[in-house]
């Protein structure tokens, strides 16, 4: 059962994005993004390379800066926030999780985690130590706190870059295409983390190439092509029967794609997909 | 707890290269002592030669301080110094830029001796501040011959380190709400002077090696020592031997350097 009819849409508007235009140089890269997303939803944005995902996701977080449009963020005007100060205060609410995971190479995972809380937020080491561990189990890394991250495989990696985002407390995840870069064993326990995440209410924008995946933890999906929403709504209408013909073609592509995909190299176990169903 | 949790997890040379390595240095060490017993039967190496060296051993080892404290002195400047460039290198102003890369150009491809002579002639031997004399020795200013090049090198590692650090980097730390300022502190600088710290110490090195040319200029230190000991007691065997002893006491004290360099070069492989 889709999770959209399980969790109605109760919450307020978390992220709204109103005709956000964005260009580098002459190339424009968002054409007029229009997006919601309500507190404790899974909102997930697919569609083909370059047309424009991760940057929305940069948007909201002030990475980056669109050249029109409006974005809020619990109703603060992101595009108005001028000092450090105010876009730290932002940042301080919204998690981002990379798809090549940044961590950071001359911390150990459990410095990593410890770092952002203890310097930004001024936790106390002990209290943001014993979270640290508390989120590892979670992300069921408990026994590499002491490791160097260029020690761990890339889906261990991926795992405490979502941990680290988690230890600063976010009221937001936004996910860039965080499997895109991981060996096809390594991406089920990925998606693992992220669908208990989903199901424990944490508001996530993912930006994915994981059709299934999408399907399975989304509230509400986007389909976006050259720089425009081509599409969205509960993500059952837009897999089973979508408006748009671009859509309908896109994720018969995809959807074919991860059928082989999984055939060949017996990619993702379905066995965290089955668990992630049962549990909802 | 850091550096153990890794030494744990990676050993950075398997034992038996480790005591391979310890190996070798004994065998070599024991040549060595074979060789000069060999020397001293031979009668080319002889007693009075020994005494010699002996009598003029602390002088060499004073005349060595002299270079230590130069190429400490010079490598302190010149780090500081360089530093403070590398980060104009890095401006965003082009004017600032094109100057701070100018400087690091000139004197990064200036041969030793001549910013040595440079210095040396170009500085006045005192300086005259209100009413007082202030005496600008030949060492000072071999100092500052030798931090010039350094400051230049330092500059261009710092440089270097910095635009090794991938972007998403500074990406990943924004995100994570830091402030420039803490972002540099915690991520970006930690990270760069690891990655420095190998480049620096052969820097380091060089510099000490490049104090010998102080002699050239007047200065009291190691080799001038040696001169004047070979002009004094003026015997062949005695002049080889102290001009081994010099080359000896720059190796005794370089080599370390140079291992420990390789050591950290190895250990920092990972980031």
């Amino acid at each position: 059962m889709p999770l959209s009819e399980v969790r109605p849409d109760a919450g307020n508007v978390l992220v709204e994005l109103r005709d956000v235009h964005l260009a580098f140089g002459r190339t424009a890269v968002l054409k007029g993004i229009n997006l919601q997303v309500r507190r404790g939803q899974a909102v997930s944005i697919i569609g083909p390379s370059g047309s424009g995902k991760s940057t929305i996701l940069r948007c909201i977080t002030g990475l980056l800066k669109p050249q029109s449009g409006d974005i809020f963020l619990d109703g603060t005007d992101v595009r108005a926030l001028k000092s450090e100060a105010e876009l730290i205060g932002l940042r301080k609410r919204v998690g981002f999780v990379f798809q090549q995971y940044n961590l950071f190479p001359h911390l150990t995972v459990l410095e990593n985690l410890v770092i952002a809380p203890t310097r930004i937020l001024g936790q106390d080491l002990a209290s943001a130590r014993s979270n640290a561990h508390a989120l590892l189990e979670r992300v069921k890394l408990g026994g590499k706190a002491h490791a160097y991250p260029g020690q761990l495989s890339g889906g261990q990696q991926q795992r405490v870059a979502i941990a680290r985002a988690l230890a600063m407390q976010p009221e937001l995840i936004l996910f860039d295409e965080v499997t895109s870069a991981l060996d096809p064993e390594t991406v089920g326990e990925v998606l693992t983390v992220i669908g208990e995440l989903v199901q424990d209410g944490m508001t996530c924008v993912l930006v994915t190439h994981e059709m299934r995946f999408a399907e399975e933890v989304s509230d509400e999906v986007y389909f976006t092509e050259a720089g425009l929403i081509v599409e969205h709504g509960p993500a059952h209408k837009i897999f089973s029967h979508p408006d748009s013909e671009r859509t309908r073609t896109f994720l018969t592509r995809a959807l074919r794609g991860e059928e082989q995909g999984r055939r060949q190299t017996n990619s993702f176990s379905p066995i965290s997909f089955d668990r992630l169903k049962f549990s909802v | 707890m850091a550096d153990s949790a890794y030494t744990d997890a990676v050993p950075l040379l398997p034992q038996s290269a480790l005591v391979l390595r310890q190996g070798r240095t004994w065998l070599l060490l024991l040549l060595l002592a074979v060789l000069l017993g060999l020397l001293l039967r031979s009668g080319i190496l002889q007693l009075p030669l020994l005494k010699d060296l002996l009598t003029w051993s602390p002088a060499l080892l004073l005349g060595m301080l002299a270079n230590i404290q130069i190429s400490v002195l010079a490598i302190a400047i010149g780090t500081l110094a360089g530093l403070f460039i590398g980060v104009l290198q890095l401006s965003s102003v082009r004017l600032v830029r094109l100057a701070a890369r100018g400087y690091v150009q000139l004197f990064r491809n200036a041969p030793m001796l001549i910013l040595i002579y440079f210095s040396t002639y170009v500085f006045p031997f005192e300086l005259h501040i209100s009413s007082h004399y202030v005496s600008f020795p030949d060492w000072i200013k071999v100092t500052l011959g030798l931090a010039l090049p350094a400051s230049a090198n330092v500059a261009e590692i710092f440089r270097g380190a910095m635009l090794s650090i991938p972007a998403p980097q500074w990406e990943a730390a924004s995100s994570l709400a830091f402030r420039r300022t803490q972002l540099l502190r915690w991520i970006i600088l930690p990270q760069c002077l690891r990655r420095m710290l190998p480049s620096w110490m052969n820097l380091y090195s060089t510099i000490t090696m490049g104090t010998a040319l102080a002699s050239l200029v007047g200065v009291h230190d190691l080799l001038d020592t040696a001169q004047i000991a070979s002009t004094t007691v003026n015997r062949v065997d005695f002049t080889v031997a102290i001009y081994f002893t010099t080359l000896l006491l720059f190796f005794i004290y370089c080599y370390p350097i140079s291992r420990f360099t390789h050591y950290l070069e190895r250990k920092y492989a990972f980031i």
